[in-house]
C-alpha cells in the first residue's frame, strides 16, 4: 500500500530509539523521583525560611527551557569539568540522564511536598502519641498516605518527561523523534514516519498510565 | 502518679494556663470541665509531650516529661491519649490500625500484635469489624478504634480529649459507655468532656477549668452539688 521503500531495517531503527528513549526516561525519571522525595521532605521540614536556597535552585531547573538547559549542561561538563577534573570526555547520554533527572526532581519535590501537606495534622499527632518515632511516623502513616495523593500528578510528570525527553537529541543521543527525522530526511515521507513515531510513543505511555489508574483503583480502599 | 506543678503555656500572647498544680493518683478518674478556650485540652497535649510548656513541670511516674534528656517517645507508650477529631490511620484496616504502633513502637511480633488487637477490638465492641478499613466505620466506632488502639500499647495513664464532642449525639453513649467500663477496670483516666452527667457519674474528682485557670476541684457530689467558685456556678447554671 505504501510504496515509500520503507525497510525493516527502518523500523528496527525507529525501535532502537523507542529503547533508547525508554532508557532515558527510566533512569532520569528513577534518579529525579529519589532526589525529588528528599528535597520534597527537606523542604517539608525545613519550612518555606530555611528551604529558601534549595526552593530557588529547584525554581531554576523548572523555569528555564529543557532544551537551553542541555545545551548549557553539555557545555559546561565539557568545556570546564573535563580540563580541570582531567576526566575524560562525558558522553551526551550521561549529560541528558542528568539534566532530565534534576529536571524531574525540581517538579517531583513539588509533588512530594504537597503529597505531605495533604496528610493530616491530627493523623500525625494521633501516630506520634502512640510513641512512634518521626521516622516511623514518616515511614508507616505520611508516605502511604502522601504517595495515594501524589500518585495520578507523578504519572503525568513521568509521561511528561517520557516527552520531553525527546530533546535530548540535542546531545546527540539517538532516541524515537531523532531517529525518525533521520528516517524523515531519507524517505520524505513524513507524516507516515510520524504517525509510526507517536505509535511508538503511545506503546510507551499507555501501560504507564494504566498501571497508575490500576494502583489508584487498589488504593481506594472501597 | 502524674504530677503537674505550677505549669503555665502561652500560644503567642495569650497565656492558656496560668500555672496549674495537680496531681493524679493511680486508679483515679479525673475529668475536667470547663468553657472552650479554658486551657483543659492543651493541659493533655502537655502531659504527653505534644505540646512544650514554658515553665513548671509534669512528671509522670516521676519521669520529668518536658526536661531534656527525656525519651518522650517511650514515655507516651504509657500514655494513652484519643483526640476529638477522629483519626484512624485510612490506608489500615480496624485491625492494622491497632496492631501498627505495637510492631513498630512495642517491638510485638505481628502474631502477637494480632492477637492483643483482636482482644481489645472485641473489647471495645468492634469483634466484627477487624478486616474493615476506617472509612467504613461510624464516628463512634472510629472512636471505639481509637480507645482501642491505645489501649493495646498497655498504657498506665489513658487521657481522653472531648472524645465526643465530634459525634451525632445518638453515637456519644457508645463511646461514653465504652469509658465507663474502662473506669470500672481500674484504669487512671484524665477526660476532658462537655457530658455533665458522665463527669457526675464516673468521676473520683471532676476540676472546672476557667481561663487557664483550675479554678475549683472536687469529688463530683461536691462540685455539682455545692460549687463555690461563681464562674462554675454560671458555667453549671448554662449547661443544664
Amino acid at each position: 500500500m505504501f510504496n515509500t521503500g520503507l525497510t525493516s531495517n527502518d523500523l528496527w531503527l525507529l525501535a532502537q530509539g523507542a529503547g533508547m528513549t525508554l532508557l532515558v526516561t527510566a533512569i532520569a525519571v528513577s534518579l529525579g523521583t529519589i532526589l525529588g522525595i528528599i528535597f520534597g521532605v527537606l523542604r517539608y521540614q525545613l519550612g518555606p525560611w530555611w528551604a529558601l536556597p534549595l526552593t530557588f535552585v529547584l525554581d531554576v531547573f523548572r523555569s528555564i527551557p529543557l532544551l537551553i538547559q542541555l545545551i548549557l549542561a553539555n557545555a559546561f561538563v565539557n568545556m570546564i569539568l573535563v580540563p580541570t577534573l582531567k576526566i575524560g570526555k562525558v558522553s551526551g547520554f550521561t549529560v541528558a540522564c542528568g539534566v532530565l533527572a534534576m529536571y524531574t526532581a525540581a517538579y517531583c519535590s513539588e509533588i512530594v511536598r504537597g503529597g505531605i501537606e495533604a496528610v493530616p495534622a491530627n493523623l500525625r499527632r494521633a501516630s506520634r502519641s502512640l510513641g512512634m518515632s518521626w521516622g516511623q511516623d514518616m515511614w508507616n502513616i505520611v508516605m502511604p498516605l502522601a504517595t495515594r495523593v501524589a500518585l495520578p500528578s507523578w504519572i503525568g510528570l513521568a509521561l511528561g518527561v517520557m516527552k520531553d525527553s525527546a530533546l535530548v537529541y540535542i546531545v546527540q543521543v539517538p532516541e524515537l523523534l531523532k531517529n525518525t527525522q533521520i528516517l524523515i530526511t531519507r524517505l520524505q515521507e513524513p507524516l507516515l514516519l510520524l504517525m509510526i513515531c507517536g505509535l511508538f510513543y503511545f506503546l510507551i505511555s499507555f501501560p504507564i498510565a494504566r498501571f497508575g489508574g490500576y494502583l489508584e483503583k487498589r488504593w481506594s480502599n472501597d | 502518679m502524674i504530677e503537674i506543678e505550677n505549669v503555665r503555656k502561652s500560644f503567642g500572647p495569650l497565656e492558656v494556663l496560668k500555672g496549674i498544680n495537680l496531681t493524679v493518683s493511680k486508679g483515679e478518674v479525673l475529668t475536667v470541665i470547663g468553657g472552650s478556650g479554658s486551657g483543659k485540652s492543651t493541659l493533655l497535649t502537655c502531659i504527653n509531650g505534644l505540646e512544650p510548656i514554658d515553665s513548671g513541670r509534669i512528671k509522670v511516674d516521676g519521669t520529668e516529661v518536658h526536661a531534656k534528656g527525656t525519651n518522650l517517645n517511650k514515655l507516651r507508650e504509657k500514655i494513652g491519649i484519643v483526640f476529638q477529631q477522629w483519626n484512624a490511620f485510612p490506608h489500615l484496616t480496624v485491625q492494622e490500625n491497632v496492631m501498627l504502633a505495637q510492631v513498630k513502637v512495642l517491638k510485638r511480633s505481628k502474631a502477637e500484635a494480632a492477637a492483643e488487637a483482636e482482644k481489645q477490638l472485641k473489647h471495645v465492641g468492634l469483634g466484627d469489624k477487624l478486616s474493615v478499613y476506617p472509612g467504613r466505620l461510624s464516628g463512634g466506632q472510629q472512636q471505639r478504634m481509637a480507645i482501642a488502639r491505645a489501649l493495646a500499647m498497655s498504657p498506665n495513664y489513658m487521657l481522653f480529649d472531648e472524645v465526643t464532642s465530634a459525634l451525632d449525639p445518638q453515637l456519644v453513649g457508645e463511646v461514653l459507655d465504652t469509658l465507663r467500663m474502662l473506669a470500672s477496670e481500674g484504669m487512671t483516666m484524665i477526660c476532658v468532656t462537655h457530658e455533665m452527667k458522665f463527669a457526675r457519674e464516673v468521676s473520683d474528682r471532676v476540676a472546672f477549668f476557667h481561663k487557664g485557670v483550675m479554678a475549683e476541684i472536687a469529688p463530683p457530689e461536691e462540685l455539682f452539688g455545692a460549687p463555690k467558685d461563681p464562674e462554675l456556678q454560671k458555667f453549671l447554671a448554662a449547661t443544664h
